[in-house]
């Protein structure tokens, strides 16, 4: 029972993922989609250990979740820095 | 303790609804940063605070371990996470976007 | 922005606070507690307790605490070390608590039908007195994580650019917080 209990969580997380998939393909601005990635990033993180739990190798899927927090971190922190650099982004929809 | 770890969990499934939803609700990055920064890392402290409950329900050694890992990925998180959301917003005022502003405001003035 | 704005008054009083222990104990002690708490990170992520992994750790912590033992714990304010840490402890379940309070606020302000008219984004600016670049980053990470207040830019000498989503939010900056910032880092 609790088993697919684990099933549906991972599927609705998947299905909130594909919410912020939205932003992440359609966002006005570069830095909407950057917000977008950042949350499914997060969201997958969560995910990783569900499929742990799942298929009961939680020791091992919890070190691929903590590299994963880490590059979503540097990600962004990268792709700001890049993005900062040049002026007057422009929003896509004007 | 499996009761806990699953309330947990709902609930931290119901911060990510959330911030998924603002994210595509609120009109501006500057707003959109609320719900992605806020309530995405309340949502993972809720879940991974869920599933390390419910590794730790047969209590061993390993499980311990690993239930001390997943809340080290919380720390990590909530120490990076006003880091992330600080780095977009200061891209974008450093490219001169503006905030976005109540128009029904401007109308009455 | 730099520290070129300090005067030179204001740079020979931070030179006479530094402590009178000996920087050769003071190197020691720091070097000890970057070891203790890389050791605790690695024995957790490890997770196995043979010689060759403990050994592997332990060499790997003497190399990381030897480089880089005085940024995590500096060399200035080094005798009311265990007390800031306390009240640290004590600060956390307090910013959990407000982290709540935000959560709830922007969860409901999401799912209002009529969100658009409740919101009024703006940008607003004030000085805050706190005066270590340590507090300034904490104040400034806690304000991210607090209601409807997200940082937006804050200078050495203390003055923050926050961006906050409704006038009620603003208000309460820099408020309560800053009181507990402020005897988090002894000022």
């Amino acid at each position: 029972m609790m088993d697919s209990f684990f099933l549906y969580a991972g599927i609705y997380l998947c299905l909130i993922m594909l919410l912020s998939l939205y932003r992440a393909v359609f966002g006005p601005t570069v830095l909407d989609r950057m917000i977008g990635v950042n949350a499914i990033g997060s969201k997958t993180t969560a995910l990783l250990i569900l499929i742990g739990i799942i298929y009961q190798r939680v020791d091992m899927f919890v070190d691929i979740a903590l590299a994963y927090a880490c590059l979503n971190f540097i990600a962004v922190l990268a792709a700001s820095r890049y993005f900062q650099k040049i002026k007057g982004l422009y929003d896509e929809s004007h | 303790m499996t009761v806990s770890a699953v309330i947990f969990i709902v609930l931290g499934l119901f911060f990510f609804t959330g911030g998924s939803i603002g994210i595509l609700r609120f009109p501006d990055f500057y707003s959109r940063l609320h719900p992605a920064g806020k309530l995405d890392s309340m949502g993972l402290l809720m879940t991974m605070a869920g599933m390390a409950l419910y590794t730790l329900r047969d209590f061993s050694l390993p499980a311990i371990i690993t239930a001390l890992k997943i809340m080290l990925i919380v720390v990590l998180v909530f120490i990076t996470s006003p880091t992330a959301t600080h780095a977009i917003l200061d891209a974008g005022v450093r490219a001169g976007l503006g905030p976005w502003t109540a128009p029904e405001k401007k109308v009455k003035e | 922005m730099s520290v070129d704005n300090l005067s030179p008054s204001d740079v020979a009083a931070l030179r006479a606070k530094r402590p009178a222990l000996p920087s050769r104990t003071k190197k020691s002690i720091s070097f000890v507690l970057t070891f203790l708490i890389c050791f605790a990170t690695w024995i957790v992520l490890s997770g196995r307790f043979d010689l060759f992994h403990i050994g592997l750790g332990v060499i790997a912590c003497s190399i990381v605490s030897s480089l880089s033992g005085t940024i995590l714990i500096s060399r200035r304010g080094f005798e009311q070390m265990p007390r800031q840490w306390l009240q640290f402890i004590l600060y956390i379940p307090w910013l959990l608590y407000q982290i709540l309070l935000a959560n709830l606020q922007v969860t409901y302000l999401v799912f209002h039908p009529r969100m658009l008219e409740l919101i009024d984004p703006r940008i607003i600016r004030f000085k805050s007195r706190l005066k270590k670049p340590m507090s300034l980053f904490i104040f400034a990470n806690s304000i991210t994580l607090t209601p409807g207040t997200i940082t937006v830019y804050v200078s050495i000498t203390g003055e923050y650019t926050v961006h906050v989503i409704n006038e009620q939010a603003g208000n309460s900056l820099p408020g309560e917080m800053q009181e507990r910032v402020a005897r988090l880092m002894g000022e």
